[in-house]
């Protein structure tokens, strides 16, 4: 929508109320109206953009000064270039940022064996320290991973024999 | 250098990384002596920002001194001893020239809905942060401010982020003179909204948690009441009661996503993250304000949406105020209080952690363990 506020003198009695004090934001903006001329300011000079970075859609330009710490790669990467091509408004921009998310965490796990690491997953969740000051909890988790794992080995297990029995029925 | 890497939902590690450059001729380089983990850090922790990419360094808070500068960069020189406020900001455009410096124009490519913050995802500009030993820092003659001689480093780590934001809170609340302020969290932030209440007024404060440690440090750091919500069939119905059925004056929503409290909430906004965080605590602060009072949120919550009554704040005519603390704003007023021994922030420092063991760290803080209220980071760089 566009902007036109600039001469409301034919309008009877328009700002005859206007009371500066009464402002919400006070004092937690010292009120210039700058941002009514737009994007207009004296912009300080531009980062060298020599990576890929994902801009907003609701703004024209890469900002003067951006974050390098990872840019998008793989099929994450992928997800996030595709995400960035919706709104900040949309579900279609933040959701699958959140499955790019979950996607990259596997790619990390691939990256490290890669290198020849394997993630020590114990340590990097802290559990050494879970273990010294709430070693119930860390034993309560290992009981119901422990019974998650029985449950799923019981599971392919029976499947196994209820297919081998079927199997010897059809072979009869 | 060494800098913690975040590697998925609770997994975090220590890892060797390359070491930051001048990308801007208005940066510089700061070799971090202390640094914090904040609450709103176990958002990213917990996975629960979007684009949070894995490789990424966590870390707003922090202190350091200045190794390198840019060409341009005029007020800071090599050695000085700096606080950096956690916002990015440039200080040129209209926001920042309006003292919104949480919500600078250029500091943050990847969304508009927020300005650009240190080791805070891609979402809030995909910076580094400063859970490391070393630490870019842009605009480095806007933010970053020198630490006053004498001042106690813990005491300046925690001007970053923790003593403006709950200032903030307090500041946003509108707080007059014998006002009844109810803070929801006694975490950092909580504690310290509830203690800066009193410099805007307050009457009365009230402070809920459910961790006990908490409330009892809150009532002695900041001379308040504090009750244990799980202890009470509803909180809302409390603060009526003990308002004479009127509610506060304002409501303080120190929690943001991680809230607990509320089944529906966990459940939709922590574990199936259907909405962007638990809103329980700001639920209850919608509901226990008076008509006309004012909310304050600081608190921080994703992107997407939240159930809150939102039909209340029309009914009973309640003025919402939120941001991201402004800290270059308010440093100046904050030093003079910290110097003045009327805000003692080193007090909630519980635990002062090796940068090398942050994986234990994150899982301390997160969990609550051993009385943690705030931990404090310490590189091996720092003792250089």
């Amino acid at each position: 929508m566009e902007n036109n506020a600039k001469d409301y003198s034919h309008i009877n009695g328009w700002g005859i109320d206007i009371d500066p004090k009464n402002d919400p934001t006070y004092p937690i903006k010292r009120r210039t109206d700058e941002e009514k001329d737009g994007y207009s300011w004296e912009r300080p000079p531009q980062q060298p953009i020599n990576i890929e970075v994902l801009h907003s859609i609701e703004r024209p330009n890469i900002t003067a000064v951006f974050g390098t710490s990872v840019p998008p790669s793989g099929l994450s990467g992928q997800i996030r270039r595709l995400a960035f091509k919706e709104s900040e408004n949309s579900y279609g921009h933040w959701l699958p940022l959140l499955l790019a998310d979950r996607i990259n965490v596997v790619e990390g796990v691939i990256d490290d064996l890669k290198d020849g690491r394997i993630p020590n997953f114990f340590a990097e969740k802290g559990m050494k320290a879970e273990w010294k000051h709430n070693p119930a909890s860390v034993v309560q988790k290992l009981a119901v991973g422990a019974a998650v794992a029985g449950a799923v080995i019981l599971l392919f297990a029976g499947e196994k024999k209820r297919r081998s029995w079927f199997y010897r029925l059809m072979e009869a | 250098m060494l800098a913690m890497n975040y590697r998925g939902p609770q997994r975090v590690r220590i890892d060797h990384k390359p070491m930051p450059e001048i990308l801007h001729p208005q940066d510089a380089i700061v070799r971090v002596t202390r640094s914090c983990i904040c609450g709103s850090d176990l958002h990213l922790y917990n996975g629960n920002v979007p684009d949070t990419r894995v490789g990424s360094t966590f870390g707003h808070e922090f202190i350091g001194v200045v190794e390198e500068i840019g060409s341009d960069v005029q007020k800071l020189k090599v050695g000085d001893n700096v606080l950096v406020p956690f916002n990015i900001a440039c200080g040129k455009c209209a926001f920042c020239k309006q003292e919104l410096y949480g919500n600078c124009h250029e500091a943050n490519s990847q969304a508009t809905a927020v300005g650009g913050i240190f080791g805070y995802s891609h979402t809030a500009g995909g910076y580094d942060g400063g859970q490391a030993e070393y630490v870019r820092v842009p605009y480095a003659d806007v933010g970053p401010t020198v630490i006053p001689e004498g001042m106690d480093p813990d005491d300046a780590v925690l001007l970053t982020d923790v003593v403006p934001t709950g200032y903030q809170a307090a500041e946003m609340g509108g707080i007059q003179k014998g006002d009844t302020v109810v803070v929801f969290g006694a975490g950092p932030i909580g504690i310290m909204a509830a203690k800066c209440a009193w410099l805007f007024g307050a009457g009365r404060v009230i402070v809920f948690d459910q961790v006990e440690y908490r409330l009892e440090f809150v009532r002695n750091y900041a001379q308040c009441e504090a009750y244990n919500f799980r202890s009470i069939e509803d909180p809302v119905v409390f603060v009526k009661k003990t308002t004479d059925w009127m509610g506060a004056d304002v409501c303080i929503d120190a929690v943001g996503a991680e809230a607990a409290g509320n089944a529906m909430q966990t459940f939709t906004g922590r574990k199936t993250l259907l909405q962007a965080g638990s809103a329980t605590a700001l639920h209850w602060a919608i509901n226990s304000v008076k008509k006309g009072g004012i909310v304050s949120i600081v608190g921080v919550y994703g992107p997407t949406d939240n159930l809150v009554p939102i039909g209340n704040v029309v009914n009973k005519g309640i003025t919402i105020r939120a941001n991201q603390a402004s800290v270059k704003r308010l440093l100046p007023k904050l030093i003079g209080h910290v110097q003045s021994g009327v805000l003692n922030p080193k007090a909630l420092i519980t635990h002062r952690v090796p940068l090398e063991e942050i994986s234990d760290a994150y899982r301390i803080f997160s969990d609550k363990l051993d009385n943690c209220i705030k931990p404090v980071l310490i590189p091996p760089s720092a003792k250089v």
